[in-house]
């Protein structure tokens, strides 16, 4: 799993109440993505494009378990990249098929509008402009599955568990 | 080398003798709690439920609803319920926040596993139960299974010390070590208490530590299990066999922190991070529109009769609404009998029914731009209780209910000797 994007750089502790508010909840599904990081950038996520990445510091996805990551991946966000990740963030993240890698000095690395590519299987990240790497400690393989699979409720529908 | 507490939980729930820092563990939960919110994502169908019994419904977000995105989504949780033969379901009128209302209910049990899919469940810990958020699409494959995994993570090991000063509660504990250790000290580690003053707190203080923990990072939060906590479990309405877990004595803590509470004083986190705590007296005097007393932080019988005991005889500053929310059915109608609730209606604060309420921002104390509120609750993020502009204050109910009466942030040491 290569991804290759564009880079957006974010600080410390960007929680989940700025990437999915509470108040997206009474709106329709597919609404909801167009206010992720509306209270700390606004204007953010009507200039996200497809395939570009989040490079981010310590902390990131702190705060509930409100489904974050899949805002970040219906806007087309391909990979997240941060100092420190919070587990219930990354666990929202795999689930929802957004590959997300905690790298120690990965904000140091990159600029904003870089292009980074990452191979999720080995955890090697690269800055394209600078041609500097760094590897991040990869994810359990079992993770990696979930990732490769599009997600954990594609496998809940194979097993029978869930009709999508 | 020995076990910690959320190790042994682990172990047992996996039918493992031991687990270590670094495994991956596949382990069968006791409980499946399903807030409210959790029905507004379509996420797919549900084919099958391991055991019906084991699955707990619980209105408490933004009950009763505000809007019909909301009522849809409550229709679809009762739906879920009668498809499936689930009986826990606690609609309105037996409604509350889901981690006060479990406790009462007796779901946490000592040695137990709960998964829900709230940030906060960790509350659990101070029922000596292990529980941290999970999100909606494993939920899923907990309700179908009844199984999750976690990996084991390093334990933290705090020793809390010293006599607690006076209006000083153990929500200002938390917060001066989230200001102190930043909210990232805990990140992906579990965290146990020990040490003399934790035996002095209630049941419903530690909920309170234990909630917060989650603002530091934790992951699993446990306190042991003692003659308070075995008290409160005989109030529970279903009581039930348990084994509570005690840590080994060798047990493996990559950290001891100690905290001697002598000397703190009562403490306000400023907007947007509750790491950004200090003393009350470096803020006093910060002009306040919206006081809330609520929250599955400190929502409880204690917190309400703190700001009770503040309020008797007082009114509400003209220029403040002070909304107190109850956590629950139970803690309202004992706030009720207490006469707490008349205490706080003569003051001129709203009383609401229970639920979230203005700690989610979903209704009940939404919050405009330029507005300053100072909230009981344990997330001031910053857009969390409404618009993005508006700025959000962490304290205790003692802190709380003080600001509401002087319309500005008051050390409650002021209102000395109403506790």
């Amino acid at each position: 799993m290569i991804i290759r994007g564009r880079v957006w750089v974010f600080g410390d502790d960007v929680n989940t109440d700025l990437m999915y508010p509470g108040f997206v909840v009474s709106l329709p599904e597919e609404e909801r993505p167009r206010y992720c990081m509306h209270a700390n950038r606004p204007g953010w996520a009507q200039q996200v494009k497809k395939g570009d990445i989040i490079v981010a510091g310590r902390n990131f996805g702190c705060g509930s378990s409100r489904p974050a990551a899949k805002s970040l991946k219906d806007l087309g966000i391909s990979c997240v990249l941060a100092e420190s990740i919070n587990g219930l963030f990354l666990r929202n993240a795999v689930n929802f098929g957004l590959p997300a890698l905690a790298l120690q000095g990965v904000t140091k690395m990159f600029r904003e509008g870089d292009v980074a590519e990452v191979d999720i299987r080995s955890g090697e990240v690269k800055n394209v402009n600078s041609g500097e790497s760094m590897r991040a400690k990869p994810l359990p393989e079992q993770l990696i599955k979930i990732l490769e699979a599009g997600g954990l409720l594609p496998l809940l529908a194979k097993e029978g568990f869930l009709k999508l | 080398m020995g076990l910690t507490m959320s190790e042994k939980i682990l172990a047992k729930h996996a039918g493992l003798a031991k687990v270590a820092p670094g495994d991956i563990v596949t382990v069968k939960a006791d409980y499946a709690i399903m807030p409210d919110l959790a029905f507004t994502e379509k996420l797919g169908e549900l084919q099958r439920v391991w055991d019906p019994e084991r699955i707990i419904i619980v209105f408490d977000h933004i009950a009763p609803a505000a809007n019909v995105a909301l009522a849809e989504a409550h229709k679809s949780a009762r739906e879920f319920a009668r498809k499936f033969g689930i009986r826990h379901l606690y609609d309105v009128g037996r409604q509350g926040v889901a981690h006060e209302l479990a406790a009462e209910k007796g779901f946490f049990k000592p040695g137990g596993l709960i998964a829900c899919p709230d940030s906060h469940t960790a509350t659990c810990g101070a029922f000596n139960c292990a529980g941290r958020g999970l999100g909606l699409p494993e939920m899923l494959y907990v309700m179908a299974t009844g199984e999750t995994w976690f990996p084991v993570c390093e334990n933290l090991l705090f020793e809390i010390k010293g006599k607690m000063p006076q209006m000083v509660m153990s929500k200002d504990v938390i917060l001066h070590i989230a200001g102190k250790y930043g909210v990232d000290f805990a990140l992906n580690k579990n965290v146990e208490f020990t040490g003399p003053t934790v035996k002095e707190w209630s049941v419903s203080s530690r909920m309170t530590v234990a909630n917060m923990c989650v603002e530091i990072g934790a992951e699993f939060v446990l306190f042991e299990a003692d003659e308070k906590l075995l008290a409160y479990l005989e109030g529970a309405e279903a009581k039930g066999p348990f084994e509570p877990v005690a840590p080994d004595r060798d047990a493996n803590y990559s950290d001891k922190i100690e905290v001697d509470v002598t000397t703190i004083e009562p403490q306000v986190a400023l907007p947007h991070s509750p790491g950004n705590s200090r003393p009350v007296s470096e803020v006093e005097g910060v002009e306040v529109d919206q006081v809330f007393i609520g929250s599955c932080c400190n929502g409880r019988f204690e917190d309400l009769e703190v700001a009770a005991r503040i309020l008797r005889g007082r009114r509400v500053h003209p220029n403040v609404r002070l909304i107190v929310t109850p956590a629950t059915q139970r803690v309202c109608r004992e706030a009720l009998r207490a006469g707490f609730i008349d205490i706080f209606l003569e003051a001129g604060a709203c009383v609401t029914n229970p639920t979230c309420g203005a700690c989610y921002g979903g209704h009940m104390g939404v919050l405009a731009s330029g507005e300053r509120c100072l909230s009981t609750a344990n997330r001031n993020f910053q857009g969390r209780m409404g618009s993005r502009d508006a700025l959000i204050y962490l304290a205790s109910p003692a802190t709380a209910a003080a600001s509401a009466v002087t319309g500005r942030i008051t050390d409650p040491r002021r209102f000395g000797g109403a506790m």
